[in-house]
């Protein structure tokens, strides 16, 4: 329960050692740099836009193109990669990559080329295709489309909708004779024609067709396709030749198309082998990029640079050996002002480490408050077990966890580490509380038992404690319970937390009126028959307790109306105020009757659990009935289990969140951001030889 | 056993039925809103999928809690095996008993899914307020928990009553 004591740094050093000092605080990664000198005449901040700018667009570069790789060639991963980690890389492929960095970034950009000509492709080809669709029924017509006539005849080339016959046309046309019609294909739709006439008829053929619905063909020639055309000689555009021609011409096209696609996307495939390549190049970029940010914030003169962050105590020692080892460097360091918004670095043991999480997604702690993970863990792992209790799904979540922590120890990230951690201790907790309530996938044992061996001497593994299903007012005043601990503890921090501040007085009036007055409404609550009769419970306090109970609750809660509205000076506003904190206790109520949460979800995975084995158990008769069994049994738990662990998550979050945190714990501060490598795919890794880095 | 008394059971099984049904439909209703909202966010951002996906599920247990409503009134008027003579008086306790289930469980349901489409946009916005969004949602099944709670109450403590 600890946070780490941080100090104020300051860096000062010489700039020929800026890049080295640099890459050496951003490997060591304990420094949080922070902007907190003020420019003046001698020093100022450089302009580092423009490297930036370059870098960001080299990372997009990498980003887009390793997402076109993936497009067409997937990196093959198992399903449990995502556990894995980042790769580890010595420093020297770090180092060397240097000289590989421009023709990586050169791969980058030629995939994305690539990717553009794919895409440029794709649409020609569709082109394409309209246009052989449009040209196959011309394909036995054998002049070309655009034929317009000769010089004492006109022709007519389109079409009719609808099927026609021969006949049907020369009888609409008979009048203007002598023509020449040519049917040259028919489909449902529409019929094509060929029509020749002469040209002092043109204009009454023309009208006629037109009546007719005559269209011309809605080929659209683009000039500018240049046709590989070398072999005709005197044709200049496809129009000028006959459909038949045309098509062979484009579908030559067509394959030139796709066979460049096909090209393309070869190249593409074969960038395969600089994946790693081009996953380090964003991640050298990223490296780099947040080193130039830090160069963007520093001091610097002509020849020397101020690099000013936070760090936590216990560092400063080996940094100011390494880096005074190695530079002409000064460093101070300082207790942090009391305007600085000093940043949170946590430090736990195992057990709790993994819920720091938890509490950064409420809130990191505020100025003055304490670090409430340690405590947190007790409780999270136990509502968590008690809301999902049951002993088989708390060995599987147990064993999975610790599977993964343990296979992929080496290499797994920390952030990851954690959850599996959190998960596993949930998981414990879980086939405690199962063991407690018997509760082992369901009843599994006794129905196992019952269906296939008949065995009557039921159940085979009594609970420790009671089944809740059969007492569910003792399930309730048990939630309860842990209700009031959970909120007392939370009130005791608060105290812890006054005392920290040596607000004392505050302890007495904050902290030990409620909890006086807590404890002795609860004890008179429990001398009242009705009380006791609901909770199916049984308390005897001698009367000699109950009357001190009812006196010490008056005084605290005199005690509470005078002091909980000290901050106003007024005292009739400080007398409201403090009436206003006494009915606060309708909140404490509230407070404890949500824990009645713990019996809800508790017993919805027990019942479940048990409607699941009794629906698998109707099945288990005939020869594939422990088939049939074991299938609903795994499906039907499996489901129960996701769904009940999402609850027990969820709900020990907000009685973390609402209930616990509510009591005494604000947060608001922010969490300690070193100076570091923050990259996606590999790790670097320091060679421990000698220590020197370049 | 008056005929009346034939009807008893119809009362309570009416009463189980419901509370499978209604907090059933209303979870439907609400996890599809959650799904409608959650997709346009993974078109946006797909990383986030695990984060919705809890957000959506969130309004979903009111129809779990309405099964489970509904299998202990089972289990108690004999449906699943076991005698069914239930006096009319005792039904009708039975039903009433489901009451806060299908109507809270309904109505809650709902609105936890208006919470839960808001938190969903939160966390499209900021991812890492993720503990924070869910807590909001969670706040609404509060009262539907109160209301499983006394169904069961109920439920098992008409079984005892000798009317």
């Amino acid at each position: 329960m600890a946070l780490l004591q941080m100090q104020r740094i300051n860096i000062y050093a010489l700039k020929k050692d800026r890049k080295h000092i640099l890459e050496l605080l951003q490997r060591r990664g304990v420094v949080e740099v922070r902007d907190m000198l003020k420019e003046d005449k001698v020093f100022s901040k450089s302009d580092v836009s423009v490297a930036k700018q370059s870098l960001e667009k080299n990372i997009s570069l990498a980003t887009e193109s390793l997402s076109i790789l993936n497009n067409y060639i997937k990196e093959s991963s198992s399903m449990l990669s995502a556990l894995e980690g980042r790769k580890e890389l010595p420093v020297e492929v770090y180092d060397g990559f240097r000289e590989k960095y421009k023709t990586t970034v050169d791969i980058t950009k030629r995939i994305i080329e690539l990717a553009k000509i794919i895409a440029e492709n794709k649409a020609e080809l569709l082109k394409l295709q309209t246009q052989v669709e449009i040209l196959s029924p011309w394909i036995n017509l054998d002049i070309p489309l655009n034929f317009k006539g000769t010089k004492l005849t006109t022709g007519y080339i389109g079409t009719l909708p609808k099927p026609w016959t021969l006949e049907g046309i020369y009888d609409r046309l008979a009048d203007y004779m002598p023509l020449d019609v040519d049917i040259i294909s028919s489909t449902k739709e529409q019929t094509c024609i060929f029509v020749l006439c002469t040209n002092n008829n043109k204009d009454k053929v023309y009208e006629i067709l037109r009546g007719m619905d005559f269209t011309l063909p809605s080929l659209t020639i683009d000039r500018s396709t240049t046709f590989n055309l070398s072999t005709m000689d005197d044709i200049s555009t496809t129009a000028d030749i006959s459909p038949a021609m045309q098509l062979k011409f484009i579908r030559q096209q067509l394959d030139e198309t796709k066979k460049q696609i096909q090209v393309a996307m070869d190249e593409i495939i074969s960038y395969d082998k600089d994946r790693n390549k081009l996953k380090f190049l964003l991640d050298y970029d990223t490296m780099r990029l947040e080193k130039y940010e830090v160069l963007g914030t520093l001091l610097q003169s002509k020849n020397v640079f101020i690099i000013s962050g936070f760090i936590a105590e216990k560092d400063i020692k080996d940094l100011e050996e390494e880096l005074t080892s190695k530079f002409d460097v000064a460093i101070d360091s300082a207790n942090p002002r009391k305007k600085d918004e000093v940043p949170i670095l946590y430090k736990n043991n195992g057990f709790s480490e993994p819920l720091e999480g938890t509490v950064n997604s409420y809130s990191p702690p505020g100025k003055g408050e304490i670090d409430p993970t340690m405590v947190m863990s007790l409780f999270y792992y136990a509502l968590f077990g008690l809301m999902l209790s049951d002993a088989g799904y708390g060995f599987l979540i147990a064993v999975a966890c610790a599977f993964g922590l343990i296979k992929f120890r080496k290499t797994m990230e920390k952030p990851m580490k954690n959850t599996l951690k959190m998960y596993m201790f949930c998981g414990i907790a879980t086939v405690f509380w199962g063991i407690v309530f018997s509760s082992y996938f369901g009843d599994i044992f006794d129905v196992v038992a019952k269906t296939f061996f008949g065995v009557t001497d039921l159940p085979i593994i009594p609970p420790l404690w009671f089944y809740p299903v059969e007492k569910p007012m003792l399930m309730l005043t048990f939630a309860m319970a842990i209700g009031i601990v959970h909120l007392l503890t939370g009130l005791a921090m608060k105290g812890y937390q006054m005392a920290k501040q040596k607000d004392y007085m505050g302890i007495i009036y904050d902290v030990v009126f409620w909890y006086v007055l807590l404890i002795c409404g609860v004890v008179i609550l429990l001398s009242m028959k009705m009380v006791t009769n609901i909770l199916g419970i049984n308390v005897d306090f001698p009367d000699i307790v109950i009357d001190i109970a009812k006196i010490a609750a008056l005084v605290s809660a005199v005690g509470i109306i005078l002091t909980n509205g000290r901050e106003s000076k007024n005292p009739f506003k400080r007398i409201l105020k403090g009436l206003y904190a006494l009915y606060g206790i309708s909140g404490y109520l509230s407070d404890i009757l949500s824990y009645s949460r713990l019996l809800a979800l508790g017993l919805a995975t027990g019942i479940i659990g048990t409607v699941v084995n009794q629906m698998a158990s109707m099945t288990a008769g005939g020869a594939f009935g422990p088939i049939f069994f074991t299938l609903i049994v795994v499906i039907g738990h499996a489901l129960n289990l996701g769904i009940n662990a999402l609850g027990a998550y969820v709900h020990t979050n907000r009685l973390q969140y609402v209930e616990f945190f509510g009591k005494f714990y604000e947060g608001g501060g922010k969490v300690f951001k070193p100076f570091g490598i923050n990259t996606k795919y590999y790790r670097i890794k320091e060679s421990t030889k000698n220590g020197i880095i370049r | 056993m008056g005929s009346l008394d034939n009807y008893g059971i119809v009362l309570a099984l009416l009463g189980a039925a419901l509370a499978a049904l209604v907090p059933g439909m209303a979870s439907a209703k609400a996890v599809s809103m959650g799904g409608i909202a959650g997709a346009g966010v993974i078109a946006e951002n797909p990383s986030l999928f695990g984060k919705v996906l809890i957000l959506q599920l969130l309004p979903g247990t009111q129809g779990i809690y309405g099964l489970i409503i509904a299998f202990i009134t089972f289990s108690q008027i004999g449906v699943l095996g076991g005698s069914s003579e239930i006096s009319f008086v005792k039904g009708a306790l039975y039903f009433a008993a489901c009451m806060p289930m299908i109507i809270v469980g309904y109505t809650s349901a709902i609105r936890q899914a208006n919470a839960s489409v808001a938190s969903i946009g939160t966390v499209a916005k900021k991812p890492d307020q993720f503990g924070k969004a869910m807590i909001f949602p969670a706040m609404v099944e509060t009262y539907a928990i109160l209301a499983v709670l006394i169904s069961i109450l109920a439920v098992s403590g008409v079984t005892g009553l000798n009317i």
